[in-house]
């Protein structure tokens, strides 16, 4: 606790949630995936986001990633608002300093490892032999051999599969990286790789967040929020 | 790099790009084969008229009740400025005999210098003395051939050559007719009148001065001579030739629009079946535009692929129509009809981005976190 609380005083907040409420209307039923939450994330945390199912912590994320905004409150990434932003201005916050890893990898079924890795860059509109060159490096990073490079994703097993997903969320060098249960379709070893990975990232000095049903993930971080129905239940940390 | 996404897009579901393809190429050979069969058509009629632009045809204005022209219109209308040859043709139609036959034909009295300007021989020499030329397929029909007698008007006539087919033409039907010379016309009919004077000028340029001249100057004080000038007869006959291609390949742009709507619908199951990837590519920062940019470049690579093929094989489809409808195909490589090749690319390349452009605006405007829960 001395110590978080020594972090909260020297941090720099890079992601703040005020009040943030998300409304789904279900007929005449209104669901609260997420009511009033308030959180504060400060560069270099690694933040788990516990919870049980369907208590909001997708939705969470995706606020957090931009992908979607809150019906009231508002979200600030490195103290800019970004709840009133248009989708241009959205894509390029996502673009630029927010890394996705997704539950189910999510690669480009059509692009190898490396194009995978790619992408986010060229999307940049990087320069090729840059983008090469950076993806290179960043497939050393997330420890996929060299020879898996031009390998595509089906000819990969699913936690190389997530290291090149990770590594697709390095592409631009973001600040904060987002997974969603980074593990849940990974056997608990190969979870503890992906985990070990992006405790790694985190000492290099990544702002991450991750979700996950698996409570002993949380030894990763050094904060943890539970949330049920919607609302931050407990401040575990 | 959008490129190389496209391209292995597009070769995911090979057989589905395939198709697609097959029906642009099926489109844009019908659109320029089409295309060029109206200009062949065009260019073998305008060829068969031979250069007869700078023509000028006089007749008598028989609205004015004048049925022939005279020694004295002849003479105005050579001294006209701008004439380069003036031809009179006096003109009737009698019974001729051979053997045991007997048709119904027109006969032309002309003098053989200028039969030379007008027309070909095919056999034998123009007609002299109480010699005459007779039209080639009068005399296929008859099988006569020169040093054969006729008999016109109780006179005897020996054939001294055969005229070679004409196909349609303007001033004289020489086809089915036969011609003497003007001496023997004006004692077989006791008459010197000229049904029409064919007027040639130097040039086609000249052709409505020198018109409008002759108009001037033989309708002075009343309406004796129509006159008429090929070169308009030329213009119009290549407007309806130029409105018949186009009509035709109107018909073949049909097939294009059938292509234009199987691109459409090859794009948007790809838009459906890839929503969540577009979630995907949104999520990690690519934007609207991005995602419109990737499905046209894929629907245009269809329409290119296409195109080019379809281009390619035009050939041999315009080669097809053109030895089918006009049993010869010189006329394919004729520059304007390798126009038409060019406008059937054009059309197939733009009928994929077409096809495209819906899918891909639908595909650009979905929802990042609605794509990318979709499963
Ligand atoms: N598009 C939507 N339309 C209606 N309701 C939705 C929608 N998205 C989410 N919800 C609801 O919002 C609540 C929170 O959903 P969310 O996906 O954030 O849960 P979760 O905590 O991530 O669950 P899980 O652990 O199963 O992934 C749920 O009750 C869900 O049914
Ligand atoms: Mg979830």
């Amino acid at each position: 606790m001395e110590e978080i609380g020594m972090r909260q005083v020297a941090g720099e907040v890079t992601l703040r949630l005020e009040d943030v409420t998300k409304i789904y209307e279900m007929g005449d039923e209104k669901i609260y995936a997420l009511d009033r939450v308030t959180l504060n994330v400060e560069k270099g945390d690694f933040l788990t986001v516990m919870g049980p199912s369907g208590s909001g912590k997708s939705t969470l994320l995706n606020m957090i990633g931009c992908l979607d905004l809150p019906d009231e409150g508002s979200v600030y990434i490195d103290e800019d608002d970004v709840t009133n932003l248009e989708d241009n201005e959205l894509t390029k916050i996502r673009r630029d300093k927010i890394g996705f890893v997704f539950q189910q990898f999510n690669l480009i079924p059509t692009l190898t490892a490396l194009e995978n890795i790619e992408l986010p860059m060229l999307i940049k509109r990087i320069p090729q032999d840059q983008c090469t060159k950076s993806a290179k490096n960043i497939l050393s990073t997330v420890n996929l051999p060299e020879k898996f490079a031009s390998h595509l994703p089906s000819e990969l097993s699913s936690g190389q599969q997530q290291r090149v997903a990770i590594g697709r969320s390095l592409a631009n060098d973001p600040s904060i990286i987002l997974a969603d249960e980074p593990t849940g379709n990974l056997d608990t070893k190969t979870g503890e790789g992906i985990m070990k990975l992006l405790k790694g990232l985190n000492e290099e000095g990544k702002t991450i967040i991750v979700v996950t049903h698996d409570p002993r993930l949380s030894s990763y971080s050094n904060k943890t929020v539970r949330i049920v129905d919607g609302r931050i239940e407990e401040d575990v940390s | 790099m959008f490129l190389k996404l496209a391209r292995r897009n597009l070769s995911r579901h090979r057989f589905r790009s395939i198709l697609a393809i097959v029906g642009i190429i099926i489109g844009v050979i019908a659109i320029s084969s089409l295309g060029i069969l109206g200009n062949s058509i065009k260019l073998s009629v305008t060829d068969s008229f031979g250069d007869i632009g700078n023509e000028i045809i006089v007749y008598p204005d028989y609205e004015s009740g004048w049925s022939n022209l005279t020694k004295k219109e002849f003479n105005a209308i050579r001294k006209t400025t701008g004439v380069d040859v003036t031809i009179p043709v006096s003109q009737s139609s009698s019974q001729i005999q051979f053997g045991k036959d007997s048709t119904f034909t027109t006969v032309y009295g002309v003098d053989a210098i200028d039969m030379k300007a007008l027309l070909e021989l095919s056999s034998g020499q123009f007609q002299s003395g109480s010699r005459c030329v007779i039209g080639g397929v009068l005399a296929d029909s008859f099988d006569l051939k020169h040093g054969d007698t006729v008999n016109l008007e109780g006179s005897s006539f020996k054939i001294s050559g055969i005229l070679k087919k004409q196909g349609m033409r303007f001033d004289i039907s020489a086809d089915r007719a036969i011609f003497i010379t003007p001496k023997s016309y004006s004692s077989l009919y006791e008459n010197e009148d000229y049904a029409m004077i064919i007027v040639k000028t130097q040039g086609v340029e000249e052709v409505e001065a020198v018109k409008e001249r002759i108009e001037a100057n033989l309708n002075k004080r009343k309406d004796r001579v129509m006159v008429f000038g090929m070169d308009m007869i030329l213009e119009s006959l290549d407007e309806f030739f130029g409105m018949l291609s186009k009509f035709l390949m109107g018909i073949g742009a049909i097939s294009l629009i059938v292509a234009g709507v199987s691109i459409l619908n090859v794009m948007l199951i790809s838009t459906v079946e890839r929503t969540k990837e577009i979630g995907v590519m949104r999520a990690i920062g690519s934007s609207r535009r991005d995602i419109l940019i990737l499905f046209i470049l894929e629907a245009t690579i269809l329409g290119v692929i296409g195109g080019l093929i379809g281009g390619v094989l035009s050939f041999g489809g315009g080669y097809l129509v053109n030895i089918i409808i006009l049993k010869k195909a010189s006329y394919l490589f004729a520059p304007s009809s390798i126009v038409y090749i060019f406008i059937g690319v054009l059309f197939g390349v733009v009928t994929g981005v077409l096809g495209g452009l819906y899918p891909a605006w639908k595909a650009s405007r979905m929802l990042p976190l609605t794509a990318l829960k979709t499963e």
